[in-house]
């Protein structure tokens, strides 16, 4: 399957869906100016990859900002790993925060609780 | 030159000093306005040494209310040059706190549904807001307009504050939309 990389701008994350690799990672500030057309890649991407994953699928959201627009597709890209999960797939999210931005790490917990999927919260220090 | 104006200007000025207005924008907000205002703001902020917490609050307030006038303002054209264009955009700054201002012309009849929500959103507790912000997301994410206020639910929760507004008449199908939101400073 083909890797699927993004490299990041002043509003849009980077983002890098390496199946041979098992890198799945989103990472940096997302308020692109059109959310939809922006992830639309990512999603077909991961619809794509839902049909034959890794034993045990490891996505990394490593975002520091992302506005409402963007908090809907990231419920999107959950709700796919959601139904993965249905299908008897093996899917975990690692949500890393800021440790001392406290919303961000709340919107990972709030995320955790709107979808039934393994969450693991990861916290790092300003590097 | 129109006379007067240069003094006009040096009023303009001093206003602006007195009310410690750091940006001032009137006219179309796009998404290259926003990315500038930000970049700018940021720039301000990191100089001041502003605390991160303050910096990441302050940014998204900005980032949502520049989108509810790209998004929501409605067209007003005017003899009167305070009201003609998209809205007026302002970040200012005290020894307290950061305020983002936003002013946009609306249409009377949308007036009532947005001085409902603002007032729903103003009454919930924390736990109800969450609520409400899971529920417009999912909403949101079957209709391009749907997810009505989010960016209103995400600033009173992001702020801990309720939404202060207010609405002038301008003429009997218009009214102007004002917005203002107060992000205390750490000292």
């Amino acid at each position: 399957m083909e890797t699927l990389k993004i490299k990041s701008t002043e509003d849009s994350p980077r983002i890098l869906l390496d199946k041979e690799s098992n890198i799945l990672e989103i990472s940096g500030r997302s308020l692109p100016e059109d959310v939809n057309t922006f992830y639309e890649p990512a999603l077909s991407w991961i619809e794509e990859y839902a049909k034959n994953p890794l034993d045990i699928t490891v996505f990394n959201f490593k975002l520091t900002y992302f506005n409402t627009a963007s908090s809907k597709v990231i419920l999107d890209i959950l709700t796919q790993f959601e139904e993965m999960i249905e299908e008897g797939h093996n899917v975990l999210v690692r949500w890393h925060y800021l440790e001392e931005d406290e919303d961000m790490m709340d919107a990972g917990e709030e995320y955790s609780e709107m979808v039934d999927v393994p969450f693991e919260m990861v916290s790092y220090l300003n590097p | 030159m129109e006379s007067g104006f240069l003094e006009f200007v040096y009023d303009f000025y001093k206003s602006m000093k007195a009310h410690e207005i750091k940006l001032v924008y009137e006219g179309r907000v796009t998404h290259q306005i926003t990315k500038a205002f930000i970049a700018l703001t940021e720039a301000q902020m990191s100089e001041n040494e502003e605390a991160a917490s303050v910096q990441r609050k302050v940014f998204h307030v900005m980032v949502e209310c520049l989108q509810n006038i790209s998004r929501h303002a409605d067209e007003y054209e005017s003899g009167e040059s305070l009201y003609a264009g998209k809205g007026i955009f302002m970040v200012s700054q005290t020894d307290e706190t950061w305020c983002v201002t936003t002013g946009n012309a609306i249409f009377n009849e949308k007036v009532k549904d947005l001085r409902e929500m603002i007032e729903q959103i103003n009454e919930l507790n924390e736990e109800d807001l969450k609520d409400l912000y899971v529920k417009q997301m999912r909403v949101g994410r079957l209709s391009a307009k749907g997810g009505a206020g989010l960016g209103f639910i995400d600033i009173r929760r992001k702020t801990k504050r309720k939404l202060e507004y207010h609405f002038l008449p301008i003429t009997d199908s218009v009214s102007f939309f004002l917005l203002t939101t107060f992000i205390p400073r750490i000292l």
